[in-house]
């Protein structure tokens, strides 16, 4: 063995994100907010904006933000994340403002100020993680519940004819004028994960370069309420999941767009 | 002469106007709000006003978006304001709730109107119960403080803000349509800061510091009782420091007024008539109604033979007047839920209490 193999194999080359807290996870086994929490804090350290940045937390299972992510977080009401930002971003422009938010939460109760955010072009980031349940309260049926799928709340499974249909939030946003970024991601593999972190890097320069709302979708598990092991969960997002919310960069605004 | 600054000695203005003028004195550069009779004067002026000096005015799509914009900039550590009329404040009772469990301040104006429901335009208090027991879920309070002039639209608007950030709570200034719209003169002198500017809990960014959250779930520990007795020491200090009040021609009055706000304008002018003819009345006037002046009106209630509460509302403030007191014989009341009532048909019922001819 040389010198020089010798340094390469004590190397670090992964180490956990400096904006991670170094806690136990309370998320259930298989669930996918980790991972997605792991993509924002690698964010926030890419860019070096942990001492700069201001998260908002919205209700449900992702209200919990603010034990892994080591920066400044605000407690919104149930989807109501997209206004308290808001009130952050106009009152500390030079701050990066994210909102991290359930389907729940910004599919249903939130929509109203979800929309208005995005149509005003609020420089803010959203990061929504769509599990297609609310995971917190127990299984319920959301507004993005896949058709037939079986809930506490939809034991027959969803019907389009009493329920409607599952909604597609990163299509509904991306044609709104204030939307400089939109797209949806999977967490369900490593090509995956590695195509999300792009997004959430696209999302975050947008804000950094002031061209307005940038979202990304997250289509994530939840085996608990799913009642699924976590490999099966997982095989879920990339079937019938990401069959009915393709993954895809949906609007993405060049500065030319709007000078 | 300068309104910004707060050096004019004496301005003709409608009272939703002063309370914009106070509110800019005190420091506020955040508005937000969203449209609704009888207030549009308030944030049509802050939208006019606010931009050339440095501030932010926005128009929210709902009550329930202004509410928590008022969130992110409160968390924010600066000072702001919204206004509405009892409907709009409705929808931002989740937003009350949530600031008074995160432990955080604003100014809220209710241009209150009769209800329930779309009810109606004209002048009333119907809102006393939505103000003063708090609207909100899980229980909470706040000050509220209910101006009678646009004297008092001015100065308890700058007194509002000083309150909020003492106790990081939101505070409420309860008007109607007749103090709100009518025009009279008043003096904006300049406003002297009572509480200190700092505000370190303010969520600006963790440089030099931990991070800190402003929140109002703790799951752990049982934390969350701790936490309730600790807002409602609070509300009891709030008691202790805040009430505010006004003894108006009580001296060997037999008949004594209780009135707030529009109600109590009028009632000056009745007693005024009644105490010519002779008439031994006054009034206690509260100025807080939350922190109610509880001892006051107990001692008003012993020294005087009658109490007349009156309210534009079917009877608010008279269940904490009864709360105040044992002495419910003496208690008589006089309502209109929907208007102003006249200086005429309160000195009608003064007479009448007096024993006099109508």
């Amino acid at each position: 063995m040389t010198t020089e193999g010798k340094d390469r194999f004590t190397k670090q080359v992964f180490s956990r994100p400096k904006s991670l807290v170094d806690v136990k996870t309370h998320f259930c086994p298989g669930c996918h907010h980790g991972i997605a929490h792991r993509i924002v804090a690698e964010t926030i350290d890419l860019y070096g904006l942990r001492e700069n940045t201001i998260g908002v937390a919205c209700v449900g299972c992702a209200v919990f933000l603010y034990d892994y992510i080591d920066v400044d977080v605000a407690e919104a009401p149930h989807g109501r994340a997209p206004a308290v930002a808001t009130g952050v971003k106009r009152a500390q422009p030079d701050k990066f403002v994210f909102t991290y938010q359930g389907d729940g939460d910004l599919a249903a109760i939130g929509t109203s100020e979800v929309i208005h955010a995005a149509n005003r072009g609020e420089n803010i980031t959203v990061i929504f993680v769509n599990n297609t349940t609310y995971g917190m309260t127990g299984g319920q049926m959301a507004p993005t519940t896949m058709l037939g799928q079986k809930t506490s709340t939809s034991p027959y499974g969803r019907d389009f004819r009493k329920d409607g249909y599952p909604i597609k939030m990163a299509e509904l946003l991306a044609p709104l004028e204030g939307t400089a970024y939109s797209a949806r991601v999977a967490t369900s593999s490593p090509a995956q994960i590695r195509k999300a972190k792009e997004a959430v890097k696209t999302a975050f320069d947008m804000q950094l370069k002031e061209m307005g709302f940038s979202i990304v979708e997250f289509l994530s598990t939840c085996p608990t309420n799913w009642g699924m092991k976590p490999v099966d969960a997982r095989k879920r997002v990339l079937g019938e999941m990401s069959e009915y919310f393709p993954l895809g960069v949906y609007k993405e605004r060049k500065q030319a767009d709007f000078l | 002469m300068s309104l910004a600054t707060g050096t004019a000695r004496r301005v003709l203005m409608k009272g939703n106007e002063a309370i914009c003028v106070g509110a800019i004195a005190a420091g506020c550069r955040y508005y937000y709000g969203y449209p609704i009779t009888p207030q549009n004067d308030i944030p049509e002026y802050m939208s006019a006003h606010l931009p050339p000096i440095g501030g932010t005015f926005l128009q929210a799509e709902s009550e329930v978006a202004t509410i928590n914009f008022i969130l992110g900039t409160s968390a924010s550590g600066k000072r702001v304001m919204t206004s509405s009329s009892g409907p709009g404040i409705s929808l931002m009772q989740e937003g009350l709730s949530y600031m008074a469990g995160s432990e955080l301040p604003a100014v809220i104006v209710n241009i209150s109107r009769s209800g329930p429901g779309l009810g109606g335009i004209a002048p009333s208090q119907g809102d006393y119960f939505q103000a003063v027991k708090c609207g909100g879920h899980g229980g909470y309070r706040m000050p509220v403080l209910a101006p009678h002039s646009v004297q008092e639209m001015y100065s308890l608007t700058m007194l509002a803000f000083d309150l909020a950030d003492k106790y990081r709570n939101p505070a409420m200034i309860l008007g109607d349509a007749i103090v709100g719209q009518m025009k009279e003169p008043f003096e904006p002198e300049p406003y002297v800061p009572t509480v200190s500017p700092e505000k370190p809990w303010a969520l600006t960014g963790c440089a030099g510091r931990p991070r800190q959250h402003v929140k109002s779930l703790y799951l752990k520990d049982n934390a969350i009782e701790a936490h309730n007795w600790k807002l409602h020491r609070k509300y009891l200090r709030m008691q202790d420091e805040e009430v505010r009040f006004e003894e108006y021609r009580l001296d060997g009055a037999k008949i004594a007024i209780l009135a707030f706000g529009t109600s109590a304008r009028v009632s000056k002018t009745a007693i005024q008539w009644a105490r010519k003819e002779g008439i031994p009345v006054g009034m206690l006037r509260p100025v807080t109604l939350f922190p109610f002046p509880v001892a006051q009106v107990d001692a008003v209630a012993r020294r005087a033979d009658v109490v007349l509460v009156v309210e534009m509302n079917t009877g608010q403030m008279l269940e904490d007047v009864k709360m105040s007191t044992t002495r419910h014989d003496k208690i008589r009341f006089l309502g209109k839920p929907c208007a102003m009532p006249t200086p005429e048909e309160i000195h009608m019922e003064i007479r009448k209490l007096a024993g006099r001819a109508a």
